[in-house]
């Protein structure tokens, strides 16, 4: 039973990893905490929701439908709430709250859209189970959400590590000064970053959804939370530090509950984050000194 | 400095805008009242429920419960030719505004009685007040234990789960023959919690063992570690109490993991929202109720077609339990000198035996909560069938 508890946990932290790796995008490139995230995760996992209920589409087609949709609304969200503060040069307290009035806005439009209820995903993935080793029991469900959460942060982490694109980004991340002398684009490439985290949490709404088959304009909130705290834990702006605290945090909170008890779920997942960070306080994958601006 | 200085000018002008605001509402009448109504008009019943906010779901059915009895009683000619007219006021839930609810239907509206407020909690707040203006307070909807025992003047005719739960687990257990039962509930809901105690006292006087408890939270969405743990107990059933919400995501997860066992739910999957969430993963999910829409009856006939007939929906619990509500007062309305006097009123609700409501056989107990029995329904084809 202890592995089934440690798949359990992997699964929910597949998709804890796929929210976190778009916070630390963010703030790796634009050095700011995107508040309206959590939001944006949530209204992927509607428009997800609307394709896979509404017409014909596969679950592949609600994933990559939700990232585009979350991608364009990550796209404006830099447009109107990042680009117009950064070009006056305000501080870095501005955007925050700018993105919090986001996820306020795109909370209440949910409500007054989808109605404050939770809805379901329709049953589209068969319950079919595969046994490995006898013990463990891994549903298609589980197969499904662990291999398009690791793909698509392997994906990202190659896309960083290969393209020219990439090479920009970590430029930017680095000194958007000097990476806006060699002839970057530094707008662009900042968008670009916002839009790429956006599309990464449209697709975790939607396996969110798929997961545990509630979906409501309140879904973003413990997310948004469990994101910030493993993007600390994990090093900031680290894509492979998203990946380890989000599976570190989803099998710490499965475990707690299976062996502790579930009042204690939280308080025993925390007390791990918290202990990580007194051994290595940049986090597990975070460098001791940041960029200083 | 002087900015310590506006505080302090702006914190005085509050203070002293709320004893205006308090001293305003409080001096035109005294606790009490006075005499309720006019001699001869119509004779006034005041409403407490949450018509907004979370939980509006109820307070609207309830509110259309009562309007459909208030219809039906005056149709046939009212209270010895006076008519019963509602005074409705919404409470959001909330308790303060519960009790500010009541007192303004005591002091301003000087209604006779009050039918209300919706949850549990809110009785227990606004109760006491009523109780001390020496106004009846009928709850329609409070399930919690000690609502009739909070004073004489508080009454209700909608069942606790402590008579319905262990109906349920005697009807379940008679049908399925289980001998082994996880119990899964939610750990920070006090309504919950005690509902949760409630079976597992029950499930103990049947014999039955209870292999594995597992608990969780309000708002949570995942239940796979609860059930993991679950499934490797062994049980023949499932015993879950929760809201609506929390007991269809349950559900579902637990078919998605291959566990297809029998579940007795508390008065949470007393909702059809229940079934619009969980869909097929709610069928064969077994619940007690006070109330059976599908019931061979006269009376619940005519109150389900007249209610589809103004409304477009089948009534639920709530509105057939306000509807009886009513109905209940109306009978105690008919003693002599009741429609005129608070005190008599109560006495003649009290005394109260054998009312045949759409609920079935109604007495009041000495406490003033209610003698009559739950029926079992069993969830087949998305809606509630009687298990006979």
């Amino acid at each position: 039973m202890f592995w089934q508890q440690v798949v359990n946990g992997l699964t929910a932290g597949a998709t804890y990893a796929l929210v976190a790796a778009g916070y630390t995008l963010v703030f790796g490139v634009l050095e700011i905490i995107n508040m309206a995230h959590a939001e944006i995760f949530m209204i992927g996992a509607f428009i997800g929701l609307l394709l896979v209920t509404g017409t014909c589409c596969p679950v592949w087609a609600a994933v990559a439908g939700a990232m585009i949709g979350a991608g364009l609304l990550g796209w404006a969200l830099e447009r109107l709430a990042l680009r117009p503060l950064r070009k006056q040069g305000v501080s870095h307290l501005a955007p925050l709250i700018s993105t919090i009035g986001v996820s306020i806005f795109l909370m209440s439009l949910a409500m007054k859209i989808f109605g404050p209820q939770s809805v379901r995903f329709p049953a589209s993935v068969e319950p079919r189970f595969f046994n490995l080793f006898g013990t463990v029991n891994i549903s298609l469900l589980q197969i499904v959400i662990l291999g398009i959460s690791l793909a698509l942060v392997a994906a990202l982490k190659v896309l960083l590590a290969r393209t020219r694109l990439g090479k920009a980004l970590r430029a930017v991340a680095e000194n958007p000064e000097a990476a806006g002398l060699m002839g970057v684009n530094v707008n662009s490439v900042m968008a670009a970053a916002v839009v790429m985290a956006s599309a990464l949490g449209g697709a975790a709404g939607v396996l969110v959804g798929l997961q545990f088959n509630a979906v409501s304009p309140t879904m973003g909130i413990a997310y948004g939370l469990k994101g910030l705290a493993i993007i600390i834990v994990g090093g900031m702006g680290s894509v492979a530090g998203a990946v380890a605290g989000g599976l570190l945090l989803g099998a710490a909170e499965v475990l707690a509950i299976a062996y502790i008890g579930s009042s204690y779920r939280d308080a025993v997942a925390f007390i791990i984050l918290i202990a990580v960070l007194l051994i290595k306080p940049s986090g597990i994958f975070g460098k001791l000194e940041g960029r200083k601006g | 400095m002087s900015l310590n200085k506006r505080i302090l000018t702006f914190l005085s002008i509050c203070l002293s805008l709320a004893l205006l605001v308090t001293a305003g509402c409080s001096s035109p009448s005294g606790p009490g009242g006075g005499a309720p109504n006019d001699a001869a008009g119509e004779i006034k019943i005041g409403v407490v429920a949450t018509l907004s906010g979370d939980g509006a779901d109820y307070g609207v059915s309830i509110k259309r419960g009562l309007e459909t009895a208030r219809d039906r009683i005056n149709g046939a000619g009212g209270i010895n030719g006076r008519k019963i007219s509602l005074v409705i006021e919404d409470s959001h839930g909330d308790k303060n505004e519960a009790i500010n609810a009541v007192q303004k239907l005591i002091n301003r509206d000087r209604v006779l009685a009050i039918i209300g407020p919706t949850n549990s909690g809110e009785m227990f707040a606004a109760g006491p007040v009523a109780d001390k203006a020496g106004v009846v307070i009928m709850g329609t909807s409070n399930t919690a234990r000690g609502i009739g025992e909070i004073g004489p003047y508080v009454f209700r005719n909608s069942l606790p789960e402590d008579n319905i739960i262990p109906i349920t687990v005697r009807k379940s257990k008679e049908k399925l023959g289980f001998n082994r039962v996880a119990l899964l509930y939610s750990s920070n809901n006090d309504w919950a919690v005690s509902s949760a105690k409630t079976f597992e006292e029950a499930l103990r006087e049947q014999g039955v063992a209870i292999v594995e408890t597992q608990t969780f939270a309000d708002g949570d969405t995942n239940f796979q570690a609860q059930l993991t743990r679950v499934a490797a107990a062994k049980p023949e059933a499932l015993a879950v109490s929760a809201l609506y919400k929390e007991a269809a995501l349950l559900l579902i997860q637990a078919r998605q993991q291959g566990i297809n066992l029998p579940v007795m739910g508390g008065n949470g999957f007393n909702d059809p929202e229940l079934i619009k969430i969980a869909g097929e993963a709610a069928e064969g999910a077994l619940v007690g109720s006070p109330w059976y829409a599908g019931k061979d009856d006269p009376a619940v006939r005519d109150f389900v077609e007249e209610y589809k007939k103004r409304y477009h929906t089948v009534p639920n619990q709530f509105a057939a339990q306000s509807y009886d509500a009513l109905g209940i007062m109306a009978e105690a309305l008919k003693t002599e000198g009741a429609a005129a006097d608070r005190a008599r009123f109560r006495d003649a609700l009290a005394a109260i035996k054998d009312y045949r409501g759409v609920t079935g056989r109604f007495s009041f107990d000495e406490n003033g909560n209610p003698l009559m029995d739950a029926v079992v329904l069993q969830i087949a084809g998305g809606t509630y069938r009687e298990v006979k």
